[in-house]
């Protein structure tokens, strides 16, 4: 279980970066690492080139603002989850981001990078588009915004092109009188969630954010719809799917105990 | 084709290493077989069983999933860096000799390398912070339970030193 | 007097090693350079032929140093692996080639061996072989094996590699009689041991002394050591294995000798360089070994106390693609189900099917969990039934403490007669009753009822043959540095054994315990040993070491009453020094003693000079009698007639979510009886890890292949081992300690008994707490959803 060889490069600027990257066509770019080197050891995967963003000044921080968090591509998940402003801002940030994999792996691991690998199964993914959040991305042409609504195309799979890096992610600010809510059952503590779901009520809107129940991260307006009949609505554009762990229908059976339970919890005041 | 090597220096235990590896060197077989700090296990080389957890910078990192590359400038430390320079158990060691906190051994670097981080942040958990403490590591032989014990013996080491 | 040290949880002294980093396990020797690494390409295919293999493209890579296939083996190299135990009954025997010849039987058997600079290397070269296939249809699971519409191997009728029955009478007319009758269909998925360290060989060759060295991540040294010599063709004593630490076990690393466990001492010899392999974490899934996987079919008849009347089971044990280690774990199933009851009438039945799958041998507990599980779940049945308490079906059947020796009528695993030497089951179902609060229990029930929680409670017994033969030895030498050095052949993953054997010195021979060390494993130091399985070590290698160490200080005593001029009998051995009783001012030390025992003609230091011919002995009589050797040793052999049996019992509480269906542990107790105990504080630790193990094996863990024989969740992603957060959260443990009559220190093993109940106990809890039958293990939360499901459709 070793990875293939690949060239390396750890450039000391943004530029640099994409440069390498619009290099070579085979380039990836490196960040944590902790979803690709495990694909690289399996040899699931074997990028050409990688280019190690960890040299890059700037990235690494996390700004909140009354708007909202910026988090840098170079951010981890315990520097997010550690970060009392963003909590106290937006604080569906820390109830997921302590779902996320074990301590160890936050530690290294970035929460931009785990956004982008687009794994349906992860919670921040979901996070950013329950909340609609966004990120800015670096190109040879130029800096863009991605909303997150338009980030996932398809299974591990955003719009970004291969030349590009997402260098901030941005989580709006919870609304004054919004509430949230965050909820998810794994086979084992840690592990993938069999399914997630995110909560987010404000005033008569409610929008719930699935994990693990389809190709890409979904988001369910719920709004309107009696506590009672949320599931149902909510699985009417859910996909969930049979694996090792689970059932299709015993994920549906989840979907609608996490349903109730997230927005009976975002529902409730302290 | 002869595979690039690339110079790089690795911080362990407080010693400066110049070595000459290919990109693709883990830095779990860097530390192992580049330096022979070979009590940095790998159970796994996916990043699942925390065998292979060292501090970099303090905190615990997989060293199977990163590169040895990846880790320059990050001060290193691993197992054979966690006992004084006389050779005193830490107390984290200590715990777990005295709560019979390992079987086989293989396993034992990850939760000592964790726990001394642990420990460190939060030097008197609950018994649920302990347990969570040591959540993301396997063990195969103890069933945990003694490895519990010792989080809480080493706590109460250290308190027993700053009191 | 020394305080004795048996029975004492002494702190381990291999713990000083391994905590700062300085264990040397399999892939920490020779660490260095100039050592090559090999990598195997493993079959893809779960079924095929090889058609052609092309290594062109490997020989240019830069950095490979060999690459070999079936083609380059020769002489014995080129034979089948051995059969390790050719049981009569095994018909159908067979084993694989250490690479694979024309054909392909599970997705990672061996294809080609690679040598190169280092793994990345090797791995490299690995990719780039060519392979082309036949793709045969592949035999997955019981169900196809027993249809039988495919064959594993063309050669064996019907998947079968053996059949085998065994009975006490006639089950028939027995069963005719009993007024009460039921039938249970069960299931046992596969499992493995998954040690956190993997397999790994390391092999150098000396040519200077024409030796070869191999450090093997193994259970058995001595084994290893045979099967090289034999497969390259080396006189026994060239050949050293030598076991380093070992980073767990539980059964896998007995079998051998895997493929790489030859094929790197061939390639260090051949190529005059030392080699190593490493297996990762994949290779461990898909290329060593599983276990488990049964489908059982019970009918038993009883009377109206639930008492066993006639008892018929029939089982189908998936061996997967080889049999090497024979059959082993089903006969122990067909033995060990009968746990500590005495059907009146027993009859058991079985067939060993191939498939084309990992092969299976021992895992912790080794077929006793599913025959537990058989039993155990009869047991709950028969109490439905008749609708009683559960302990008290299993009370009626229990063999009573006046009964033993109790003789079932069987044939064990080691070809010798199932005789239970000791124990006293009804006063450990006391116990655990107590321990878990099985009286308090409904009352309980109704409080979380009334919380709109669920609850269930399960009991599980078991009985335990363990310290099977045929023997091991021991040798213990007391340096004149009054150092204590004990081997024994034996080899150790982890359960101390340096720790308790240096107690069982201590307290024989009299020296400090600090001073004694135990080497383990290494054939250089003792070559005659079997192995470390079965709950074997401390019964065997214990008892050895016992009986050595008391030669050793039966040869102190009398070359010490010389010094002394006195008896034998005055003369008491305590903290290595020897002194007349009630005299303490007449002594001698064990290290003066050692150097009295070894007359010398050259002294190289003042300890020495004091055993030179001029200064010991009498003139009048030759330096070493004529009844005795230099030195002060004691080796001895310890090989009893049979095995002891230990047994238990084991007690849960879970709670099932009723929307989730989540269990959650509530409560685990155990009773445990082990004979006498060495240390209790190890004891415990193997019962914390058996725990464990069975928590993973109930409710977490399970090989799941597709039909075309992938393995599915060949890593630590999918396949669940417990972590912290899945075990309980403490483990409450009572011990009774009946001794064994069978080996001087009253002592059973205790390596596996904390794994065997699980899958029964959590049967039956989660069937109390949720009044559907449990029938399948492990049981995962989707599955108890879905039985929630088809329940609610039965019965309307």
């Amino acid at each position: 279980m070793k990875p293939a060889p690949f060239a390396y490069v750890r450039p000391g600027s943004l530029a640099d970066a994409l440069s390498a990257l619009a290099g070579d066509p085979g380039a990836k770019v490196l960040a944590g690492g902790q979803s690709l080197v495990p694909l690289l050891s399996m040899r699931l995967a074997a990028p050409s080139t990688l280019v190690d963003i960890n040299g890059l000044p700037g990235l690494d921080a996390v700004t909140v603002t009354a708007d909202g968090v910026r988090v840098g591509a170079l951010a981890r998940h315990a520097d997010v989850l550690a970060h009392d402003e963003a909590a106290r801002v937006q604080p569906l940030l820390r109830l997921a981001l302590s779902h996320v994999a074990h301590a160890t792996i936050r530690n290294r691991g970035t929460t931009v990078g785990s956004i982008v690998h687009a794994d349906a199964a992860a919670e921040m993914p979901v996070v950013l588009t329950l909340l609609g959040g966004s990120v800015e991305v670096a190109g040879p042409s130029g800096t863009r915004t991605i909303p997150a609504t338009d980030l996932y195309v398809g299974p591990l799979e955003t719009c970004l092109a291969q030349d590009e890096i997402a260098t901030t992610a941005f989580f709006p600010a919870l609304a004054p009188g919004a509430r949230v809510a965050f909820a998810e059952i794994a086979r084992r503590h840690g592990d993938y969630a069999l399914v997630g779901a995110a909560a987010l009520v404000d005033g008569d809107s409610v929008r719930v954010g699935y994990v693990s129940v389809g190709d890409v991260p979904t988001v369910v307006d719920l709004t309107g719809v009696p506590l009672n009949e949320m599931a149902a609505t909510a699985l009417a554009q859910l996909d969930p799917a049979d694996d090792i762990h689970a059932t299709a229908a015993y994920r549906a059976q989840l979907v609608r105990v996490l349903t109730e339970r997230v927005v009976t919890e975002a529902r409730t005041d302290d | 084709m002869t595979e690039e090597l690339l110079e790089v220096r690795l911080r362990v235990n407080g010693v400066a290493h110049d070595l000459r590896v290919p990109a693709r060197r883990l830095l779990s077989d860097a530390l192992r077989h580049d330096l022979g700090l070979t009590g940095t296990h790998v159970g796994c080389e996916h990043g699942v069983c925390g065998a292979c957890t060292v501090l970099a910078d303090g905190r615990p990192v997989r060293a199977c999933l990163m590169f040895a590359v990846s880790a320059v400038g990050l001060e290193l430390t691993t197992v054979e860096g966690l006992a004084d320079v006389d050779g005193t158990l830490s107390n984290v060691q200590q715990a777990f000799a005295e709560c019979h906190g390992l079987q086989c051994g293989f396993c034992t670097p990850g939760f000592l390398t964790t726990i001394t981080a642990g420990l460190r942040d939060n030097p008197q958990p609950t018994h649920d912070e302990a347990r969570d403490m040591i959540a993301g590591n396997l063990c195969r032989c103890t069933g945990y339970q003694n490895i519990v014990k010792a989080v809480e013996r080493a706590a109460e080491l250290g308190a027993g030193e700053t009191s | 007097m020394t305080t004795k040290l048996m029975g004492t949880g002494v702190q381990r002294v291999e713990d000083q090693r391994f905590l700062r980093g300085l264990g040397r396990y399999a892939d920490d020797v020779a660490v260095d350079p100039s050592t090559l690494h090999a990598a195997v390409l493993r079959s893809p295919h779960a079924h095929a032929r090889i058609v052609d293999i092309d290594v062109a493209d490997v020989l240019d890579v830069e950095g490979v140093h060999a690459v070999w296939t079936y083609d380059d083996l020769t002489g014995p190299m080129a034979e089948p692996l051995p059969l390790l135990i050719p049981h009569p009954m095994l018909t159908h025997g067979r084993t694989q080639y250490a690479l694979a010849k024309d054909e392909v039987n599970y997705v990672g058997e061996a294809i080609a061996f690679v040598v190169a600079d280092d793994r990345y290397v090797a791995e490299d070269a690995v990719g780039k072989i060519k392979v082309s296939y036949e793709l045969l249809p592949p035999v997955v699971g019981i169900d196809a094996a027993r249809a039988a519409d495919r064959l594993v191997h063309d050669d064996v009728p019907g998947n079968v590699g053996a059949r085998m029955e065994q009975n006490t009478g006639d089950v028939q007319a027995a069963m005719a009689a009993a007024p009460h009758r039921l039938t249970l269909d069960l299931t046992v998925e596969r499992s493995a041991c998954m040690p956190m360290e993997g397999r790994g060989t390391v092999a150098r060759w000396d040519p200077d002394i024409d030796r070869l060295q191999v450090w093997s991540s193994t259970q058995t040294s001595t084994g290893v050591r045979a099967v090289v010599a034999v497969k390259l063709g080396l006189d026994l004593r060239q050949v050293d294995v030598i076991t380093p630490d070992v980073g767990g076990g539980f059964g896998v690393k007995i079998n051998h000798p895997w493929p790489e466990e030859l094929l790197v001492p061939l390639a260090a010899r051949t190529l005059g360089r030392t080699v190593k392999f490493t297996e990762d974490r994949r290779e461990h899934f898909i290329s060593t070994a599983h276990e488990r996987g049964q489908v059982q079919y019970i009918e038993v008849g009883f009377d109206d106390d639930g008492r066993l009347l006639a008892l018929d089971v029939k089982f189908w044990h998936d061996h997967g693609a080889y049999t090497p280690y024979g059959l082993i774990v089903p006969i122990i199933t067909s033995t060990q189900l009968l746990g500590p009851y005495k059907p009146e009438v027993y009859r058991v039945v079985f067939e060993s099917l191939y498939t084309n799958t990992v092969m299976v041998t021992p895992y912790r507990g080794a077929g006793r969990p599913q025959g537990c599980f058989a039993m155990e779940r009869t047991m709950d049945a028969i109490a439905a039934e008749l609708g009683k308490d559960r302990t008290e079906v299993r009370a009626v059947n229990f063999i009573q403490p006046d009964e033993f020796p109790f003789e079932q009528g069987l044939v064990f695993q080691d070809g010798r007669e199932l005789t239970y030497d000791s124990g006293d089951y009804p006063a450990s179902l006391e116990k655990i009753k107590a321990l878990i609060g099985w009286d308090e229990f409904p009352a309980f029930r109704a409080e979380m009822a009334a919380e709109g929680r669920q609850v269930g409670i399960g009991l599980a017994c078991y009985v335990e043959g363990t310290g099977v033969g045929p023997y091991e030895g021991a040798h213990v030498h007391v340096e004149t540095s009054g150092k204590v050095k004990v081997a024994t052949g034996l080899t150790t993953q982890g359960q101390g054994h340096a720790t308790v054997f240096a107690q069982l010195v201590a307290d024989e021979l009299g020296c400090r315990f600090e001073d004694v060390e135990v080497v383990t494993g290494d054939t250089r130091r003792m070559p005659y040993a079997v192995g470390t399985f079965a709950s074997r070590a401390a019964v065997m290698s214990g008892s050895a070491i016992h009986l050595a160490a008391k030669r050793a200080k039966e040869k102190a005593l009398k070359i010490a009453a010389e010094a002394l001029e006195a008896s034998p009998d005055d003369l008491q051995i305590v903290d290595g020094v020897v002194s007349v009783k009630g005299s303490p001012g007449s002594s001698i030390d064990l290290g003066t003693v050692a150097v009295l025992s070894n007359p010398l003609r050259y002294a190289f230091d003042e300890a020495s000079k004091a055993a030179t011919q001029f200064t010991v002995g009498d003139p009048g009589k030759p330096p070493v009698a004529e009844d005795e050797e230099p030195g002060l040793e004691g080796t001895d052999f310890y090989s009893p007639e049979r095995s002891t049996f230990a047994s238990g019992m084991h007690a849960v509480i879970v709670e099932t979510d009723p929307l989730t269906a989540e269990i959650r542990i509530l409560k685990y107790a155990v009773v445990h009886d082990c004979g006498k105990l060495i240390n209790p504080m190890i004891v415990e630790g193997q019962i914390h890890g058996g725990v464990a193990q069975g928590v993973g094996g109930a409710l977490y863990e399970r090989m799941v292949y597709d039909e075309s024989g992938q393995l599915l969740n060949a890593s630590f992603m999918d396949f669940l081992m417990p972590y912290v957060t899945e075990v309980p959260d403490g483990i409450d443990i009572d011990h009774l300690e009946t001794p064994s009559p069978l080996n001087p220190l009253g002592i059973k093993g205790a390596g596996e008994a904390g794994v065997i109940p699980s899958a029964a106990v959590f049967a039956s809890a989660i069937e109390d707490a949720e009044s559907i039958p449990i029938t399948a293990m492990p049981i995962s939360p989707s599955e108890l959803f879905h039985l929630r499901l088809t329940h609610a459709e039965e019965t309307p």
